[in-house]
């Protein structure tokens, strides 16, 4: 037998004898309880505003509490200029990128050398750009996150390894919570999911030194969401 | 040879009077306290979400072998090769076999529990690797050659000046001890690591069956580059981890950030499905899973403690735990510290060896009740105390009991007894906490409440 039919073998033995169910009525008649419903997590999670508005007021608030740099323009033209402003402001010399439907227009706008990371790249090449920009899959208002994953957003490397991370993201990829964004998430790649999925809230951090907040510690020390 | 039970006593007993250490840690808490109030208040109903993720825990464990099966089918179908291991020993040997096909010399690693259950650090640095820690408080605890003082926060226990010393000392660059600068110094380091690493080897906070995918959580974002960056990738993993789907995770990853750091969520949560696919440009070309066992199943054998591998190692149960909170992580000597620790480490370990953790608690329930996944802490530590002495009950408890068992039976008798009692009591304070009395290895750190004056018999009798 194999280590796996062991494996598998004393589990099913030792499950053998239910256990009681959890809570304090320890009825063994009582069925299994259901998995939650999305309906379910949402009566309990933290509360999410009905518009777009609200939604967007939160996810800036949240966006602020993490030291995310969160910029709403009006269109893609705006948020080139707004990227354009951050690149003089912060002197960057080398950009990276992919191309997306977004990050195409933004880079073009940079007029800098940039590093795409779509095709086969150099990670020494990457990891000494000032900047790595990405498309995204949904910004989460409940938790001010970015979804992104390995297809959608340059791979992996391209979101961690530069200094500054920068989102463009379109506002209709706002989504109230994290029920919302696992649901989109499902139905965008359920036939086949890339090979990493990543949720970003905030730039990287440690607190491992007294409990005080470093921010950069081994991924971007910045990162800006630009919503258009 | 000490036992575990003689120097779990020495170090508790040397730290709990070591006064700088219980201010370290108690300010540490009292920070964490603060946050993680805030992020539970959050909640429209914190008490509705535990019920939640206790009932979805409970439907993972309790049908393991399904969900078991059903993730190795759907991470396989993306390529990712799955290791069963049985023990410790035989997860070392997969994953060194690994480094040996794969001509490895630099393996860079993220936080896991399960590695240092295993001891795998010693067991590669033993087979020639050179091996790096990444997340920040592993990486200060491995050059001080300590193991993690807490599950959460590995280097709690130290301030930054002796964390500049550290790094003075071993990587002879420490500008000052400001904690950012002092962060910086790491991230310089390891960059360079990470860059080199040929092997990459994280753990894992949730193992998703649905999807078939790691799900693993971090703020630093050294996780996200140990997978993001060298050419073959390790992820170890208990088998109590699975979760049934990926929605799951809508409610796990906001639980285990407000009671691990009290954060409303960790800064990179990271799905890994596999190697890298068809039209991806970097990511492993190799993935790794390795499932280990190392006494989950005899645990999971255990119906009245089955809901110990409900645990999603947020740490809450340690923060919260009076007698955590003064002979700190280092004290327990197991992989797992604090309540959590001392309830499954007999049931991994041995319960003979291990039964002294069961003892090392005030009962006060702290634990259950901030547990976020509803583990019955407290009593699990009853309940070994009872198995352990209905294995093998020590002399004195035998003895103990023979005579109390007659006298409490016996109700002439025992007010017989309450009454010597009383009178024993007066004349045990002309003895007590001094050298002569006989209970002094009780009595110099205990006061015995006096013994009522009056029984309620007595007092039933004499009513008007």
């Amino acid at each position: 037998m194999s280590e796996r039919d062991n494996m598998l073998a004393r589990i099913r033995e030792a499950l053998a004898v239910p256990a009681p169910m959890p809570g304090h009525d320890h009825d063994p008649a009582r069925p299994a309880p259901a998995l939650p419903t999305a309906a379910d997590q949402r009566r309990v999670l933290p509360a999410v505003g009905q518009s777009f508005d609200e939604q967007i007021a939160l996810f800036r608030r949240n966006a602020a509490d993490l030291r995310a740099d969160f910029r709403l323009v009006k269109d893609l033209e705006a948020l080139a200029a707004e990227l354009k402003g951050i690149c003089a402001a912060e002197s960057w010399q080398r950009a990276a990128s992919h191309g997306g439907e977004l990050t195409g227009a933004a880079c073009q706008a940079l007029g800098l050398p940039v590093l795409f990371t779509d095709q086969a790249f150099d990670k020494r090449e990457l990891a000494r750009c000032d900047v790595g920009i990405s498309d995204c899959d949904a910004l989460v208002a409940q938790t001010g996150s970015v979804v992104l994953t390995s297809r959608s957003a340059g791979g992996r490397a391209l979101s961690v390894l530069p200094p500054h991370h920068v989102v463009v993201a379109r506002r209709e990829q706002l989504v109230p919570d994290l029920p919302a964004a696992f649901a989109l998430v499902k139905a965008k790649y359920g036939a086949s999911y890339p090979s990493m999925i990543s949720i970003i809230t905030g730039p990287s951090r440690t607190s491992d030194i007294e409990r005080i907040l470093v921010l950069g510690a081994h991924g971007p020390k910045k990162l800006t969401i630009l919503c258009c | 040879m000490t036992t575990p039970a003689v120097q779990f006593k020495q170090d508790a007993r040397r730290l709990s009077a070591d006064l700088r250490h219980r201010e370290i840690i108690q300010t540490a808490m009292g920070k964490y306290e603060v946050v993680r109030d805030q992020r539970k208040a959050a909640f429209q109903d914190w008490q509705g979400a535990r019920q939640m993720a206790a009932e979805t825990k409970w439907e993972a464990i309790n049908h393991l072998d399904r969900h078991l099966e059903e993730f190795v089918r759907n991470v396989e179908a993306r390529g990712t090769k799955v290791h069963w291991a049985a023990t410790d020993q035989q997860a070392r040997e997969v994953i060194l076999g690994i480094l040996r096909a794969k001509n490895a010399r630099v393996i860079v690693k993220s936080k896991a529990m399960t590695s240092e259950e295993i001891h795998l650090n010693e067991a590669m640095e033993r087979a020639g690797y050179e091996v790096v820690e990444s997340d920040l408080g592993e990486f200060i605890v491995q050059l001080r050659e300590e193991p993690p003082y807490h599950i959460v926060f590995p280097a709690m226990h130290l301030t930054r000046e002796e964390i500049r010393d550290t790094f003075q000392r071993k990587l002879g660059d420490a500008p000052s001890n400001n904690p950012e600068e002092l962060t910086m110094v790491a991230r310089r380091v390891l960059r360079e690591k990470y860059l080199q690493a040929d092997v990459g080897i994280t753990g894992a906070n949730f193992a998703i069956a649905e999807t078939g995918m790691l799900s693993v959580t971090e703020n630093e974002g050294n996780a996200r580059l140990t997978a993001a960056l060298p050419r073959t990738m390790i992820t170890l993993v208990g088998i109590e981890k699975v979760l049934p789907r990926l929605e799951d995770l809508a409610l796990f990853l906001p639980m285990l950030a407000t009671m691990g750091t009290g954060q409303a969520i960790s800064c990179y949560n990271t799905l890994y499905g596999g190697p890298r696919q068809p039209g991806e440009t970097d990511g492993p070309e190799e993935y790794h899973v390795v499932l280990l066992d190392n006494r989950r199943t005899a645990l999971l054998a255990d119906a009245e403690q089955r809901d110990a591998l409900h645990c999603i190692r947020c740490g809450a149960c340690l923060n919260v735990c009076p007698i955590y909170r003064n002979i700190g992580g280092h004290s327990y000597g197991t992989t797992y510290c604090g309540p959590i620790g001392a309830v499954i480490t007999p049931n991994l370990r041995g319960l003979n060896e291990w039964k002294h953790l069961s003892y090392a608690s005030s009962l006060c329930g702290a634990c259950s009740e901030t547990c976020p996944v509803e583990i019955s802490l407290h009593h699990h530590l009853l309940q070994n105390r009872r198995n352990a002495s209905r294995r093998k009950p020590s002399w004195w408890q035998r003895i103990a009991f023979k005579v109390f068992a007659p006298a409490a039976t016996r109700p002439g008798l025992w007010s017989l007894v309450t009454r010597m009692g009383r009178l024993g009591q007066r004349a045990h304070g002309l003895v007590k906490g001094s050298r002569l009395d006989p209970a002094y290895a009780w009595t110099k750190t205990r006061d015995l409440p006096p013994i009522a004056r009056q029984t309620f018999r007595e007092w039933w009798r004499a009513r008007p």
